[in-house]
């Protein structure tokens, strides 16, 4: 009995090799493999603008590898989750280095994951290209494979702090989350302005997720004119809305972190009309991406999250560099480093505007926008107003 | 230093503290009553509190797309939900009992510690895979009922709102209702004479599984009662939201003496307003030096300290006589 069942399983593996091709691939034509990893944030609470950079990736490759797969290159894109956490990130990256095929990482979304993974890509000299992460700290090490292509919290919090006064604000309170981007930019909001004649009332940071009551209950007694939240979406919400249910009636404003529509998803009406400042506007102010919000949309049956758009033209830009530098190898497979010095070089026009890196990995300009949110309803995300747009340089490399 | 602002904003804290420490009792009580029985720490009990605040959004949520929020008043809304959260999780930690702790009852004691923590990273991503499909969502917000947010104006400078005040009301009874119910009724005497020594217990005729059952679903209960309040008081869940608070309210348990009713309740009282206080007092006292972020290093130290000289907790019994 067992006999039979034996033989009637060879005979069924041996049909299934029959029907079954070897392999698809062709691979007489193929001179290698280019792997693309992204490194952002897939489950967890900041999985919405995490997703955006993997899919965003997912298009611009999806879209631009004709030219190397005319080179005979087969190009993969392979996302990895860092869970927004530093051990995590760091862990893939190890991943990352050790997978021969990979020649770019688009990523990540945070700061304080995007440091120690990039010290990791630094071993092999791997590019790096960065559609979201605003720390000085990442380009300031000046890193031949770490460039971005967006703004600062250094500008940002600048430009955050001269809208506050412009506003005719005179007090403020900042709260931030302790991590590297949370409590950076809300350091750079504070010094700025107090120095433009705003007084801070307080500086918290605290890494609490659900109450906030016994931070929020000093912050009403001392009655700020505006409350300044250096951090991300999903512990500003709550903040926000527990805030306003106490009674606060101070303005609120946060950084970049704040952008994704999952903010009035928790909050609603909370934070209607609050104020953010971004290194990355909605995609409708950038002309040349109403075509990628219709494919984004159609294929992937969504808006595209802020950064979707950065991340499509950081894997533009990196695609570029790897087809030059693959030019210049004379065919072959480049080395990382090959490509890491020709994304300094590439001069691109993307959805977002023109990238040119300066020596260090920024963009010689970056665009930063000061936001208002449109409506409590989470759909219309989009819809925010953009209430001030800015061209700034960034700024030049310390000499210590 | 502004005295003014410190006294001003003292009876809001102590508000805030409150609220906090009746949570941390109700998860507390599951906590304590499971050791009081089974002498081992059900580490799972964190996540029956997570999946009671679940099921409360997720009925407030069909309330909301039924059109009965609006409807029905508030309270008795709120009723039912508090309602099916206790059962729901009173139920999970009945099954978890039978499944994961029944079968390892002779094993020595770290075997079920093990099984608790499993279950607890079980149930953790059991409830982020079902929300990931169900609703596509993380985060899970409770939707807002406007009444419950009313404040009125105690004093010109302290305001409660409804729903703080629901908070503290529901514990109070839920937590005088238990120690009725453990004290002044026959059940109460079996589960305290099965804490006491289960062999003699089932000697005198008291069904021991049954009643250990029934600890669990009771403390479960608690647990899915303190879930939804939650929710209702920060509004925002996740599937990892009990860790924390789960956390807490175990320390709460070993600070009122575990296995000691009415010690888990005075332990969560504790906790909830030191970390109240420190949160809102530290900066305020120190000048900025130390933040909110060391109320937890602040709550603790005091809980070493206490520990220190009341190893068994605060209302702790100094022997325990053990068959």
């Amino acid at each position: 009995m067992r006999n039979a069942r034996f033989r009637f399983v060879l005979v069924a593996l041996a049909a299934l090799a029959l029907v079954l091709p070897w392999s698809d691939e062709a691979p007489a034509q193929s001179k290698g493999t280019i792997k693309i990893a992204t490194q952002s944030p897939l489950s967890g609470g900041q999985a919405a603008l995490g997703e955006g950079i993997k899919l965003g990736t997912q298009l611009a490759v999806d879209k631009l590898k004709g030219p190397l797969e005319k080179m005979g290159f087969k190009v993969e894109l392979v996302p990895f989750d860092d869970q927004a956490k530093p051990d995590v990130g760091v862990a893939n990256a190890a991943n990352i280095a050790a997978d021969k095929d990979i020649l770019l990482v688009v990523g990540h979304l945070n700061s304080g994951v995007a440091i120690p993974s990039s010290e990791k890509y630094k071993e092999s000299q791997l590019a790096m290209i960065s559609p979201a992460n605003t720390n000085p700290t990442i380009t300031d090490r000046n890193y031949l494979n770490v460039s971005r292509v967006c703004g600062r919290d250094d500008v940002q919090g600048v430009v955050g702090a001269d809208f506050a006064k412009s506003k005719g604000w005179k007090t403020a309170y900042v709260i931030h989350d302790k991590t590297t981007y949370g409590q950076g930019v809300a350091e750079f909001f504070k010094a700025s302005a107090e120095k433009s004649g705003i007084k801070v009332l307080g500086f918290e940071g605290t890494e609490e997720k659900s109450n906030f009551d016994p931070i929020l209950t000093p912050i009403k007694a001392k009655n700020p004119d505006l409350i300044y939240f250096g951090g991300i979406y999903d512990q500003a919400a709550p903040f926000f809305k527990q805030g306003r249910e106490k009674g606060i009636k101070a303005a609120f404003m946060g950084p970049d972190g704040m952008d994704s529509s999952d903010l009035t998803k928790i909050a609603g009406t909370a934070v209607k009309g609050m104020f953010y400042t971004s290194v990355a506007g909605p995609v409708d102010v950038y002309p040349a991406a109403k075509a990628f919000k219709a494919e984004y949309k159609e294929k992937f049956k969504k808006d595209p999250e802020p950064f979707a758009a950065q991340a499509y033209d950081s894997a533009a830009l990196g695609l570029k560099a790897i087809e030059a530098a693959a030019k210049a190898a004379g065919g072959k497979v480049p080395s990382r480093e090959q490509v890491s010095v020709q994304v300094r070089k590439v001069k691109f026009t993307g959805l977002t505007g023109s990238v040119e890196f300066d020596e260090k990995g920024d963009p010689k300009k970056a665009l930063y926008f000061v936001l208002q949110v449109a409506s409590e309803d989470p759909a219309k995300w989009g819809e925010n107003k953009e209430v001030k747009r800015l061209s700034i340089a960034a700024p030049p490399l310390k000499k210590s | 230093m502004d005295f003014d602002l410190l006294i001003g904003i003292f009876p809001q804290v102590l508000l805030d503290g409150l609220i906090l420490g009746f949570m941390y009792a109700l998860i507390a009580l599951g906590y304590t009553m499971v050791y009081g029985v089974l002498e081992f720490i059900n580490f799972a009990h964190s996540e029956i509190f997570v999946v009671g605040a679940f099921v409360g959004v997720e009925v407030l949520l069909t309330f909301k797309a039924l059109g009965l929020l609006e409807v029905l008043s508030p309270f008795l809304v709120l009723i039912v939900v508090l309602l099916v959260g206790m059962l729901a999780s009173g139920l999970l930690a009945v099954s978890v009992e039978r499944i994961a702790y029944r079968p390892l009852r002779g094993a020595p004691r770290l075997i079920p510690l093990i099984s608790a923590i499993g279950v607890s990273f079980f149930l953790q991503d059991a409830v982020r895979l079902f929300e990931s499909i169900w609703r596509n969502s993380f985060n899970l917000v409770y939707p807002t009922m406007d009444t419950l947010n009313l404040r009125f104006n105690l004093t010109e400078t302290i305001d409660v709102s409804v729903k703080s005040l629901v908070v503290i009301v529901a514990s109070l009874l839920m937590l005088w209702g238990l120690h009725a119910l453990v004290n002044r009724t026959k059940i109460g005497k079996a589960i305290r004479a099965v804490a006491e020594d289960q062999a003699t217990a089932s000697l005198m005729g008291i069904n021991v599984n049954r009643m250990i059952s029934l600890t669990f679903l009771i403390g479960g209960a608690m647990g899915g009662a303190a879930g939804v309040l939650f929710g209702v008081q920060y509004s925002l869940v996740n599937p990892y939201t009990g860790f924390i608070p789960g956390l807490k309210a175990f320390t709460a348990a070993v600070l009122g003496g575990i296995g000691n009713i009415p010690g888990a309740m005075l332990g969560g009282l504790v906790l909830g307003l030191l970390e109240a206080f420190a949160a809102s007092y530290l900066s305020l006292l120190t000048g900025g030096a130390f933040g909110a972020e060391y109320k937890d290093i602040f709550a603790f130290s005091i809980l070493i300290l206490i520990l220190i000289f009341r190893p068994k907790g605060l209302l702790g019994e100094v022997v325990r006589e053990r068959a």
